[in-house]
């Protein structure tokens, strides 16, 4: 038996949508665990009743509200609920199709760095579009921190444009690396399992456990990291929108 | 499962055929950009539905549900703070009242008190007025029958005196006499 830790990553294309020039584009395994994500937050979103005391499918979907609301007006302010039903829709995509994903034999949207790298230019391009619109020239103060000695102000003008300019690297590869390390290791371990059963008998069956366990583990950790990498990813998203909110540290 | 998808690969993608046959075998599924295309287009679509739904109907409503509860839960508050205060005010009033109606009955009492002990004293001087001149009556009634008694008393010895001396000397003797003799007897 061959076991393949990259083999969940394939995209596999189930028909053909159409042409954009050389491009086939195939509605793929990936597209539809993306449609099944939207899906299921609007089923939470819109099937929870509107009770004054809330049920339990009610709760998730006020918890997941108010705790969106409170890391935007946390991070970004106020003035950042403008951007609650984006940061809401990031969190919520990554966070249920993360959580989708490690349900085995399942995919994982953000295991793809075309996703994330598309997740993260969305959120680039609107701090830097909202923040010259919003401030005009005034929003490349976020590139002089105030209170730096005139000496060093070019040096660090510099390391602060480089790390705007490398936000969305940083910002996709996170996600995309949390995820794809976490989903090989958890199927290397779980391979792991199942050869020493396959290949050394009655021995190879004592000797799964230890890897048994391990993946358990692992799927605890990944539970968590599946919630914890959305989550990052949408506090990274309100403080970048925070600076084109309120440039000038 | 590695031969079907590359099989539908190359049904689906003829241009790519060739490209796909090279990849496969090594090109790791997140580096093969020969998919980049079919998932940035189903991603922009998903996402875009997703953030209709979610800023045109899904927040309105959870939010709304949420704003609701809270206006309901301030409001009972509110409501209850109100009924406290009026409570307090009305316990406050209350006792305001009673202490008013404790001092007035407080005064009332001692009013009464006054009056009656004046008017028990107007009473008793006027009986001690009206008893001291009943004595002066009586004692002026003495002396007014003492002092009969004593005239009679005169008469009944000049009459007494006068039988006696008609008894002894056999002569009536002069009532004058008699009544001078008296006198100086009564005198001495």
């Amino acid at each position: 038996m061959k076991i393949d830790p990259i083999h969940q990553f394939n995209i596999e294309p189930l028909f053909t949508l159409g042409h954009i020039g050389n491009h086939t584009i195939a509605f793929t395994n990936s597209s539809l665990y993306m449609f099944i994500a939207v899906l299921l937050i609007a089923l939470l979103m819109l099937a929870s009743s509107r009770d004054l005391v809330p049920g339990r499918l009610q709760s998730v979907a006020e918890i997941s509200y108010e705790f969106v609301a409170s890391t935007v007006r946390g991070n970004a302010g106020a003035e950042g609920m403008k951007f609650f039903p984006l940061i809401f829709s990031l969190f919520m995509f990554i966070c249920v199709s993360n959580l989708v994903g490690i349900i085995p034999y399942t995919f994982t949207i953000s295991s793809h760095l075309i996703v994330t790298a598309a997740l993260a230019l969305l959120v680039f391009f609107t701090v830097l579009v909202y923040g010259l619109y919003k401030n005009g020239l005034k929003f490349f103060k976020i590139f002089v921190p105030s209170g730096v000695p005139l000496y060093i102000l070019p040096l660090v003008m510099f390391i602060e444009v480089l790390s705007f300019f490398l936000r969305p690297v940083s910002h996709s590869v996170r996600l995309f690396a949390n995820m794809l390390a976490g989903h090989i290791a958890l199927k290397v371990f779980a391979g792991f399992v199942a050869m020493l059963g396959f290949s050394l008998g009655a021995l190879g069956w004592f000797g799964g456990v230890l890897p048994l366990a391990l993946t358990v583990a692992l799927y605890a950790l990944e539970l968590l990291v599946a919630f914890l990498q959305a989550y990052v990813f949408a506090i990274l998203t309100c403080i970048y929108l925070n600076d084109a909110i309120h440039p000038g540290h | 499962m590695a031969e079907s998808h590359g099989e539908a690969k190359g049904q689906n993608a003829g241009a790519h055929t060739e490209a796909d046959g090279g990849h496969h075998g090594g090109t790791f599924p997140p580096f093969d950009s020969s998919n980049y295309a079919s998932q940035l287009v189903s991603l922009a679509i998903a996402f875009v539905a997703l953030y209709l739904i979610v800023s045109r109907i899904a927040l309105p409503r959870v939010g709304g549900t949420i704003d609701a509860r809270q206006n309901k839960i301030e409001g009972d508050l509110a409501e209850a703070q109100k009924l406290k205060d009026e409570s307090d005010a009305a316990l406050k009033a209350y006792e305001t009242e009673l202490a008013n109606a404790r001092s007035n009955a407080q005064a009332i009492g001692n009013e009464t008190r006054e009056k009656l002990n004046a008017a028990s004293e107007v009473e008793r001087k006027a009986l001690e007025e009206k008893l001291a001149a009943k004595l002066a009556d009586a004692e002026k009634q003495i002396a007014t029958t003492r002092t009969n008694a004593m005239s009679n008393v005169r008469g009944i010895a000049a009459d007494a005196a006068g039988a006696i001396v008609q008894q002894l000397a056999g002569v009536t003797p002069d009532a004058n006499a008699v009544n001078s003799a008296v006198d100086a007897s009564l005198k001495g």
